[in-house]
């Protein structure tokens, strides 16, 4: 991929910090790998504990992604192609879960759908039980935290799609939700998979707001992440263990999206 | 005799001063009383001490101008965790001797200081209508307990135990103050929180006192460590909560006797 030209070349003021740099965030992996107490990786994962948490946040982190995709496909159309009053606002909307800090997420969503949030009273005669410390409450606190992700990615992919194909949909007589399903959507596809893979890795990492308004239960709502919390109070040494399958996910996702994230922009 | 008390408690001084970058609590140090206290010190305390033991560290910051008291409060599991890591701290107190005896060699001769039982923190109002230990076993009683690796979810799963009663709590939080914030917040019907921190929480909360034959205890030791910045100040600091000014307040807070 290197191509030399003209004034190309290292610059020696370059190499230094780029190599402290690279090693600075390889060290922590590499140590939690040295530091993984392999040979008692059977006896902790044998704690049902284990499981059952690794349960919970995957099929809290499937649940966040489908109603991500849900919701977050058609709010990145609307913000890359809808010409109206306020659409900056929305964007701008879309992005708080992205700077905010996730347990300050965690603080706004008991404001927001608390017991005596805003919508609390309302929620509970519509569903009949209240949000915090539930399952529903963890998902809905990692659908906050991760949907932007899919959204960001998806909107851009929109915004650059061919028109042409859904121009000619419509000349043929198709609907515009028809053109919206059957054009539009399989055009970006690549990019709804990519960013559904980045928000379904999000919303597993969730930590912050999952743990406050989730509750860390065992059994019900403690997911992997607040899990590792909980061992690193009572056995430090064993949290390591518990991070394998996430750091697992994180190399899977860096291997399927490496094509979209690891090749240089000129490519 | 008036040059060399003089030069002796100038030295006092000065040693006190430098105390936090020498090592060892050699002689001379501890020995000179009153003013040869200066410096800060780092205190990891349960979080259920937190209204006693701020009030033990205005009243100690009064007493000798110049030093400070750094308090962290925390789940003691946490912050145990937290010391054998290396965190530079002084002085840990503790609301269960397990989380102490974690250290092993690392806190030195822990005292056992006061002791401490439960009761059930509800909203005031009572909205659920908690009346004893049993309902909390109810269904429809959404409960918060301290993390089961936390001192006041120890105790509370010993209550639990004692009433013969099986609790799906709805949260599993991190600290007692946590759980009473849970409490305070209305999101929760019913927390499991010591005495001490119903007394404390005022008119945020209601308690619904749980019989003596259900109960259990909690006792909590305090101990300098071992590798103390600054052990001078901080045997001053045990040795003041362990005094009787440091007992009334404790005992005013609603602690026990061990």
């Amino acid at each position: 991929m290197t191509r030399r030209g003209a004034g190309a070349g290292t610059p020696a003021v370059v190499v230094p910090p780029a190599l402290v740099g690279v090693l600075f965030l390889l060290l922590p992996t590499v140590a939690l790998l040295i530091r993984t107490p392999w040979t008692r990786l059977g006896a902790i994962y044998g704690d049902q504990h284990v499981w059952t948490a690794l349960r919970i946040s995957l099929e809290s982190s499937l649940e966040a992604t489908a109603a991500s995709l849900f919701f977050g496909v058609p709010l990145a159309w609307a913000l890359a192609r809808l010409r109206v009053p306020g659409i900056g606002l929305a964007r701008a909307v879309v992005t708080i879960p992205l700077v905010l800090p996730p347990v300050i997420g965690g603080v706004a969503l008991f404001d927001g759908f608390g017991r005596k949030g805003v919508l609390g009273h309302p929620i509970n005669s519509v569903l009949g039980q209240d949000l915090p410390f539930s399952f529903p409450g963890i998902v809905l606190a990692q659908i906050f935290v991760a949907m932007p992700f899919l959204v960001i990615t998806v909107e851009g992919a929109f915004r650059i799609a061919d028109r042409g194909v859904e121009e000619a949909a419509a000349t043929l007589g198709a609907s515009r939700s028809r053109i919206f399903l059957w054009v539009t959507v399989p055009l970006v596809m690549p990019a709804i998979v990519a960013g559904a893979v980045l928000c379904w890795a999000r919303a597993l990492g969730e930590f912050g707001a999952t743990l406050l308004f989730g509750g860390n239960v065992q059994g019900s709502t403690q997911t992997l992440t607040t899990l590792v919390l909980s061992v690193f109070q009572h056995d430090p040494a064993d949290a390591p263990a518990l991070a394998l399958p996430l750091m697992a996910v994180a190399v899977i996702v860096l291997v399927g999206l490496r094509d979209r994230w690891l090749r240089p922009v000129s490519s | 005799m008036k040059v060399p008390i003089a030069l002796a408690a100038a030295f006092a001084l000065l040693v006190g001063c430098s105390s936090s970058g020498s090592g060892d609590g050699g002689d001379g140090t501890g020995s000179s009383g009153g003013g040869a206290l200066s410096g800060s010190i780092a205190v990891d305390a349960a979080s259920s001490l937190t209204e006693a033991f701020d009030t033990l560290k205005s009243q100690f910051e009064a007493a000798h101008p110049g030093t400070t008291i750094k308090i962290t409060y925390g789940a003691s599991s946490d912050l145990s965790t937290q010391i054998s890591q290396g965190a530079p701290v002084d002085v840990f107190a503790s609301a269960s001797t397990t989380n102490m005896d974690d250290l092993g060699d690392q806190a030195v001769h822990p005292t056992n200081f006061v002791v401490n039982t439960l009761e059930i923190a509800v909203p005031p109002g009572n909205p659920a209508g908690i009346q004893s230990v049993e309902d909390l076993a109810k269904s429809d009683v959404k409960v918060a307990v301290c993390d089961p690796a936390v001192p006041c979810g120890v105790v509370a799963a010993q209550v639990f135990d004692n009433a013969g009663i099986t609790v799906h709590p709805k949260a599993s939080l991190a600290d007692v103050k946590s759980t009473l914030a849970a409490v305070e917040s209305g999101e929760v019907d019913a927390g499991i929180v010591y005495v001490t921190d119903v007394r404390a929480a005022g008119n945020q909360v209601e308690g619904v006192e749980i019989p003596s034959d259900v109960n259990a205890t909690t006792t909590y030791p305090i101990a300098v460590l071992k590798d103390a910045p600054n052990p001078v100040l901080a045997q001053a600091w045990v040795d003041y909560v362990l005094s009787a000014a440091g007992r009334k307040v404790l005992t005013a807070d609603g602690f026990g006797r061990p």
